[in-house]
């Protein structure tokens, strides 16, 4: 598309079906401890989609 | 759900729901703007009369743009619905396993914070060091409670954890013990003021913590305001040289120098940029956690110049990073690819359910902010969980437990905040803390930001 440039995103409609394994890291156990979020972690599941 | 924004010469439409990112043009941010209020017809006039002066914009360069924004709805990739909120995930009755515990090693400190949420490690209770047998008793507590999860992560807390260090480093030894015949991979956190560092801890840490949290607040005179030791002395000359022996020694694995910004230095770049002077490059700059009447909690009038602040971090990750001397600054890393699944997404933070915090007398808590209420105690490390009632109400706070955060184009980034924020700004854990949400907010377009800058890089 000449006017729109999408970048590579995982698609979270997909990630309903192989998500969900727990594995990752818990929000707050990283730098933060006082403001988390999530969209810094990342997915360890093996059979990520 | 679309969320538009100009930034930094970068147009960026993000779709809540399929988690697209679009970097687009003028012309194709205005069509995605009126594209579900107004016919096509009425877009095209509107905009071939806004664009007049631009010969690139002909009629039927609006058609071929209307065409592409209807091909990406196709797609579900633009304007997608929300198909989580109701159907999929049932969060009540989800089954949650413990598989991270905050230990409060020490709830003591050598150093006397002034805005230290944990008032000088003590919690507002009485001093304590946790003994060997209670810790052993929270690692077995949590080995039992995480059923078939293999990355339990233990973090080492206070107060200031290396005055209990010969503890911590008995700990680390049980756990590693239990790691094979259990299957489960520990990973140690140890966050510390740098007093006590020398190179025993630095070598210990470097072999067996995944990740170190060192507290320094940029500029000397700000590190100094704060963090003074009890008699009134400033700590940056004692930790600054021990924090960079630590980092050298370190080589790739994980640290970060994480400071936190008061009211007092809003202009929280500058010590973000001494950071980086001082050789830092793992950084994480946090908003002060205080009560609302203390003189240097920020104020909603702070807004638009943190806002400014984030930008010019921004700025300064992508002039970097074009120069080969790129840095990472907790909040801006998103990983858009192999980021967290939806269910990561909605589910919230994991307190007082996948994550408790664990006093020096085994107490168990939802999270370390909660450490010392009594409202909030869930039971102890020898009796477990006592308390369900609260763990549901946590296993409850999710992002669709606000209406706020449902209306919000940010709440797959956030997965509604911090519970502990939340309840400090509102008295409830389902409250909305919206200073925290502004900034965080603010952070996550200054993320996607650097992502559309990065993709030019490439």
């Amino acid at each position: 598309m000449k006017r729109i440039k999408t970048l590579e995103t995982r698609d979270l409609k997909n990630s309903l079906i192989s998500g969900g394994c727990g594995e990752c890291q818990t929000s707050c156990q990283s730098a933060c401890k006082t403001s988390c979020g999530v969209a810094n972690q990342k997915c360890e599941s093996n059979n990520k989609k | 759900m679309v969320h538009q924004y100009k930034l930094n010469g970068y147009n960026i439409v993000l779709d809540v729901f399929s988690g697209s990112v679009h970097v687009v043009d003028d012309l194709a941010y205005d069509v995605i703007e009126l594209y579900e209020s107004l016919p096509a017809e009425e877009i095209t006039a509107r905009l071939l009369e806004k664009y007049r002066d631009r010969p690139d914009v002909s009629e039927a360069e609006i058609k071929e743009c209307l065409a592409d924004v209807e091909e990406l709805k196709r797609q579900g990739r633009l304007f997608s619905e929300n198909s989580f909120k109701d159907e999929v995930i049932d969060y009540k009755s989800r089954r949650t396993e413990i598989k991270a515990l905050c230990l409060h090693v020490a709830h003591t400190c050598n150093l006397n914070c002034e805005y230290c949420f944990a008032s000088q490690g003590r919690y507002k209770g009485d001093r304590a060091l946790m003994s060997f047998e209670v810790g052993k008793r929270a690692l077995d507590f949590l080995i039992e409670n995480s059923g078939g999860r293999v990355n339990l992560e233990v973090d080492f807390f206070g107060g200031e954890p290396l005055m209990n260090w010969d503890v911590v480093k008995k700990l680390v030894a049980y756990a590693r013990s239990r790691e094979k015949e259990c299957r489960k991979n520990f990973r140690f956190t140890l966050t510390t003021n740098g007093v006590l560092l020398d190179d025993e801890v630095i070598d210990f840490a470097n072999r067996e913590m995944h990740n170190v949290v060192l507290s320094l607040d940029g500029r000397r005179e700000v590190h100094d305001h704060f963090r003074k030791n009890f008699a009134g002395e400033g700590s940056y000359d004692l930790i600054v040289p021990k924090f960079q022996r630590f980092v050298e020694k370190r080589g790739d694995r994980e640290y970060y120098i994480r400071g936190t910004f008061t009211r007092r230095n809003l202009d929280f770049m500058n010590d973000i940029l001494h950071m980086l002077d001082l050789g830092f490059t793992q950084l994480s700059m946090e908003p002060v956690v205080c009560a609302p009447s203390d003189p240097y909690a920020l104020r909603k009038e702070d807004l638009p110049g943190l806002f400014e602040q984030y930008e010019l971090l921004a700025k300064e990750m992508i002039r970097r990073r074009r120069e080969g001397r790129g840095f990472n600054f907790y909040h801006y890393m998103i990983d858009l690819t192999h980021g967290p699944c939806v269910y990561k997404r909605v589910a919230g933070c994991g307190s007082g359910t996948e994550y408790l915090a664990v006093t020096p007398w085994g107490e168990l808590y939802p999270c370390h902010q909660f450490v010392g209420d009594a409202n909030y105690s869930m039971g102890n490390v020898f009796k477990g969980v006592t308390n369900p009632e609260l763990r549901d109400r946590f296993k409850a706070c999710n992002v669709y437990a606000r209406p706020e955060c449902r209306r919000c184009w940010a709440q797959l980034y956030c997965s509604g905040g911090c519970a502990a924020n939340s309840y400090h700004a509102t008295g409830d854990i389902r409250g909305i803390y919206e200073l925290g949400c502004e900034l965080f907010k603010k952070r996550m377009e200054c993320a996607i930001m650097i992502k559309a800058a990065e993709a030019e890089m490439e």
